[in-house]
Order: C-alpha cells, then sequence, then structure tokens
C-alpha cells in the first residue's frame, strides 16, 4: 500500500507502539481488500456497533484499555449502538439477576470506556444514528469509519455516504488515525450493481420480509432494484426512509448488503440510473410466491408452536418517529375493531432516546401509553440472547431479531392483529 | 486427495478436520451462546444455518464462501481466539468479506501466542469437493490439500 509520509511515520511507531499496531491492523485490512491508498475519513461523527458491557467480550475491553492507556482516542465524537438493559421492558427477577450480574455485568465499565474514547453524550445509544433527532446523519459523499450492518447500509444507500462494511473495533480504528484503506463501497466501481432484483408482487412487500430474500441470495453484491418506486414512490420522504430502513437492515442482517440502489428513489439511482449496473449482472425476480416461500422456510425456534406470545418486540433497527406515530393510530384503530382498550401481549416499541425524547412531546405519546404499549431504548437482541428470555415465546416483525435470537417473525399486519386481538 | 491454491490472508499451517458451510457464516449468530455460556467446543448457535447448527467449530477447518451479518463479526471471531475456541483454520472459497479479515486480522496482530490461518480465493470446486470430516492440511504458502 502506498503510504503518506504521515501515515507511514505512524506505521513506523513515531506516535508510539499502540498507534503503530492500530495502523498496522487497518494496513493489514486494507491489503486483503488490494487498497492501494488510505483516505481521509471525513465525517463529522463516527458510529460503533459495540454499545453492550458482555462479561464475555472482556477481550474487546481489554484491547480498548490498551487504547486509552496509550492516548489513541477518536478524532471524532461518535454514537454506539443501543444499551441492552432498560427497566422499562417487562423482565422477571431472575432475568434482572442475569442481566445485571452476568450477562453485561461490564455495562457500567464499558460505557466508562466509551466515554473516554469519545462517545458523542448519554443519549447516543441507538442503532439509527442517522435520524434527525439524534444528530449522526452524514452528507453524500463522506467516507465513514462506521460498523453497525444496518446503519451502513442506510448510510451507503439512502444518504449516498461511503462506507465498508467495519467491523467493531476496526471501526474506532479508522477514527483514531482517522483514515480507512480505500476499496469496496468506497470506490465507484464498487458501488457498482452486480445483481438486478425485479420487484413483480401484487401489493407493496413487507421490507424487512423483502430484504431478507435479497440479502440471502446477493449475500455481499450490490443490487439494483426496479419496480419498488412503484410502491415507494420517488421521494425520499418520511415513508420511505423508514421503509429503506427497516428493508436494509434485514438485506444486511440476512445476508451481508453493504449498499443497494433503488430505481428511481436512492440518490445514485435517480443520478445515474441503469449505468450503475454491471454488465452480465444476474437477475432476481421477487414475485408473491417468492416472498411466500422465504417466509415459509424460516425455521420456528419455539418449543411449543402453538404458544402464546409473551412478549412483543417491535423496532429492531430502532423505530422512527413516523413510525411510533403511524403504528400508534393503527393500534388504536385495530384496538377498537376488536374491542379491546389495551394491547393483549406486553408490547414493547423501541427507538433512539432523542428520538423518544420528541414523540413523548407529541399527542401521540399518551395515547400509545393509554394502548398499553411501553417504549424503551433497549437493544431487543440483547434483550434476547440468554436462555432465559430465549425460552419465552417472542414475537416480532423484525427479521434481523429473528435471525439471531428465537423471536418468531410475522409480518406487521399480523403483528398488528396478535397484539390487539387476542383470543378474541 | 485434492490440492487447491488460494491466497495467505493470516499466515500460518494447520492440519484438522473439516467442516463444511456451503452458505454464508453469520459469526455473530454462530458464536454468540458457545462465548457466553462457557461452550468450549464453540458449538454453532445459528439456527438458519441448517449445515453447522449444533455442530462444534473449535479446532476445524472450516471451510465457507464468506462470513455475513451483524458487523459485530470481527470482534466475535476476536474474542473466540482470545479464548481459545476459534477454528483451526478459515478456508474461504470466495475473496474474504471485511468481517472476517477484521477478526482474522485482529487476532494476528493483537494476540500473542493465538494462531488461525486464513486463506481465501479458493473456488467454487473447493466448496463443492470438500465434506465434513475430511482431513485438512495447509501450508504457509496457501496451499490447501483435501484427503
Amino acid at each position: 500500500m502506498n503510504l503518506k509520509p504521515e501515515q507511514q511515520a505512524i506505521l513506523n511507531g513515531e506516535k508510539g507502539e499502540t498507534l503503530a499496531k492500530v495502523m498496522k491492523t487497518l494496513v493489514m485490512f486494507g491489503e486483503a481488500f488490494d487498497a492501494e491508498t488510505m483516505v481521509p475519513v471525513t465525517s463529522k461523527y463516527n458510529h460503533l456497533v459495540t454499545s453492550f458491557g458482555l462479561g464475555a467480550l472482556q477481550p474487546v475491553y481489554d484491547l480498548m484499555n490498551q487504547l486509552i492507556d496509550a492516548g489513541a482516542l477518536s478524532s471524532q465524537k461518535f454514537t454506539a449502538d443501543p444499551r441492552p438493559m432498560d427497566k422499562n421492558v417487562p423482565s422477571g427477577l431472575l432475568q434482572n439477576l442475569v442481566f445485571k450480574n452476568f450477562m453485561y455485568n461490564k455495562q457500567d465499565y464499558y460505557e466508562n470506556q466509551l466515554k473516554k474514547l469519545g462517545l458523542l453524550n448519554d443519549d447516543a445509544f441507538t442503532c439509527t444514528c442517522y435520524m434527525d433527532a439524534v444528530g449522526n446523519k452524514p452528507n453524500k459523499g463522506d467516507v465513514l469509519s462506521w460498523s453497525e450492518s444496518s446503519a451502513v447500509v442506510y448510510a451507503n444507500s439512502v444518504l449516498g455516504a461511503r462506507c465498508n462494511r467495519n467491523s467493531g473495533i476496526l471501526d474506532i480504528m479508522g477514527s483514531i488515525v482517522g483514515f480507512v484503506p480505500y476499496f469496496g463501497l468506497l470506490t465507484d466501481e464498487g458501488r457498482k450493481a452486480t445483481w438486478i432484483v425485479e420487484i413483480k408482487t401484487s401489493k407493496k412487500p413487507e421490507a424487512q420480509l423483502l430484504g431478507s430474500a435479497i440479502g440471502m441470495k446477493v449475500m455481499e453484491d450490490v443490487p439494483y432494484v426496479k419496480g419498488l418506486d412503484k410502491w415507494l414512490g420517488n421521494s425520499l420522504d418520511d415513508d420511505a426512509c423508514t421503509y429503506l430502513k427497516d428493508f436494509g437492515a434485514a438485506t444486511a442482517s440476512n445476508g451481508a448488503v453493504g449498499l443497494y440502489h433503488i430505481d428511481g428513489l436512492t440518490p445514485e439511482a435517480v443520478e445515474q440510473g441503469e449505468q450503475l449496473i454491471t454488465d452480465g449482472a444476474k437477475v432476481y425476480v421477487i414475485d408473491d410466491a417468492e416472498l411466500q416461500r422465504v417466509y415459509d422456510n424460516y425455521p420456528v425456534m419455539w418449543k411449543n408452536l402453538d404458544a402464546k406470545p409473551k412478549l412483543c418486540f417491535m423496532g429492531c433497527p430502532h423505530m422512527s418517529l413516523q413510525q411510533l406515530k403511524e403504528w400508534t393510530d393503527k393500534v388504536e384503530s385495530s384496538l377498537r375493531q376488536y374491542g379491546n382498550k389495551k394491547v393483549v401481549i406486553p408490547t414493547v416499541f423501541t427507538a433512539a432516546p432523542g428520538v423518544l425524547k420528541e414523540f413523548e412531546t407529541t399527542s401521540y405519546s399518551a395515547r400509545l401509553n393509554a394502548a398499553g404499549v411501553i417504549t424503551s431504548y433497549i437493544c431487543p437482541l440483547m434483550y434476547m440472547n440468554n436462555p432465559l428470555s430465549g425460552k419465552m415465546p417472542v414475537i416480532t416483525s423484525s427479521n434481523k431479531l429473528r435471525t439471531y435470537t428465537t423471536a418468531r417473525y410475522f409480518t406487521d399486519d399480523e403483528i398488528l392483529v396478535q397484539i390487539t386481538k387476542g383470543g378474541k | 486427495m485434492k490440492t487447491f491454491k488460494g491466497r495467505v490472508v493470516t499466515p500460518g499451517t494447520s492440519k484438522a478436520e473439516a467442516l463444511v458451510s456451503h452458505s454464508g457464516l453469520n459469526t455473530l449468530a454462530s458464536f454468540q451462546k458457545a462465548l457466553q455460556f462457557g461452550d468450549k467446543t464453540s458449538k454453532c448457535s445459528d439456527q438458519n444455518n441448517e449445515e453447522l447448527y449444533g455442530k462444534p467449530m473449535a479446532g476445524k477447518a472450516l471451510c465457507l464462501p464468506q462470513t455475513i451479518g451483524s458487523t459485530t463479526g470481527g470482534l466475535v471471531l476476536y474474542t473466540a481466539c482470545s479464548m481459545g475456541r476459534q477454528p483451526a483454520c478459515m478456508l474461504f472459497a470466495n475473496h474474504i468479506d471485511s468481517l472476517a479479515a477484521a477478526g482474522a486480522i485482529l487476532a494476528n496482530i493483537w494476540l500473542d501466542g493465538v494462531s488461525m490461518p486464513v486463506v481465501d480465493s479458493l473456488g467454487e470446486e473447493f466448496l463443492a469437493y470438500v465434506k465434513d470430516g475430511m482431513q485438512i492440511t495447509i501450508d504457509d504458502s496457501g496451499t490447501v490439500t483435501v484427503i
């Protein structure tokens, strides 16, 4: 790799042994992808995937301590993924004991590390850092050193920023030295589509089901999606952005998609159209039958398939303000239809702390509360990742949550009926 | 017996029994239970991976196309290496992905005395040929021998 003098100096150890190891890591990482240069990180803020003080991740905290002790701190402030615990979320005594004293016994310790390394503020914990209420929204063309698969794919696709699917730890290392290796989704060539996805469904496809189907098919390739603008329109309004947030999260967790283009909608597709598609691109046609096939093939990890759900999680990735408002209307309306006053299954809607604060200033907040829905900033995935929660019959419309836990996937419409109708 | 030539991502030699996934390995989903709950054999906990689910991954020659899923992937692999619960080596049919590369490189640079050689670009023919239980030997030039 051709390093600039200041990069070579760091690698040579002129700023200390630890920074030299950080640079060596980034150089070796770049060389694995034939990167020839490193380019400056230009976004205002960074975003980290690791937000949880999981006792099992002690090796990660040890490495972070090496960075802190050497003064190798982030050159940018950063946001981080959601916290793993929130007392608002229903949990039993035993669960609380396991969460605090066993699983996440390093939470306070790790949050202190994050503060030393450059955490933006106490409310900076969310996977949707790009929401206006959070404030970590990169500009088109910005080069990022982010991780968090759902945030990376959103930043690349919807915002037009440039970021590879960086792993945790590599994310902060890029920010510490201020450079990242130039390859993959940072390059014009790497942003070209090698798949054409043709949407031929009879109705607007479920965002997280469609994303799952595409992710499993194209893996880490870049898809160019045709026919979705018919359902989403040609403007990146709140509806479209919310849809793409959920769609992208499923492409990234069920596969490894870091960038997608939506014909007539996302910035590069609007600018360049089908010039983004490479010669010989493969074609994947998605119709109603294909989505049904994908849905039917999800494994269900419940011991008793007929168990009554004990909890419902919505918001993986975290819900948008628009989504919280829309679901307030939907829940109220459906409760009226089925003659209920409150949801019949404990239901948690998760969103960024900043989004929740904004939501609480609207009239919707009291209405959602009256319907019995709990709001939280928690990471549902972190709540579910233990044997006690794993045995609970939990339902969700998040394909990301389904992928990593025993939560059972249902479509939004199915979830709405389940939480409002109950056994009636 | 057949040999395949790949590219060395992290150096080393290894001799181990093959464990094969034809679909992408979701690193977080696969290792999360083993790392949290003391399973030294690293039984795969990814319910979506029919080939690997429930099988021990530690000490195996893990043969796969690439890894997928959460960007915690690299630090999960790094943690597995730190705890001695990693595969003996990882052999990729495709070009390595950014998450697996990060995990292997972090372990190589930041952990002392840990070895997890990684070879990529072995080709589709490699994954078509190799089966669970076959003996794998890799040398430090990226040559993989399958018996």
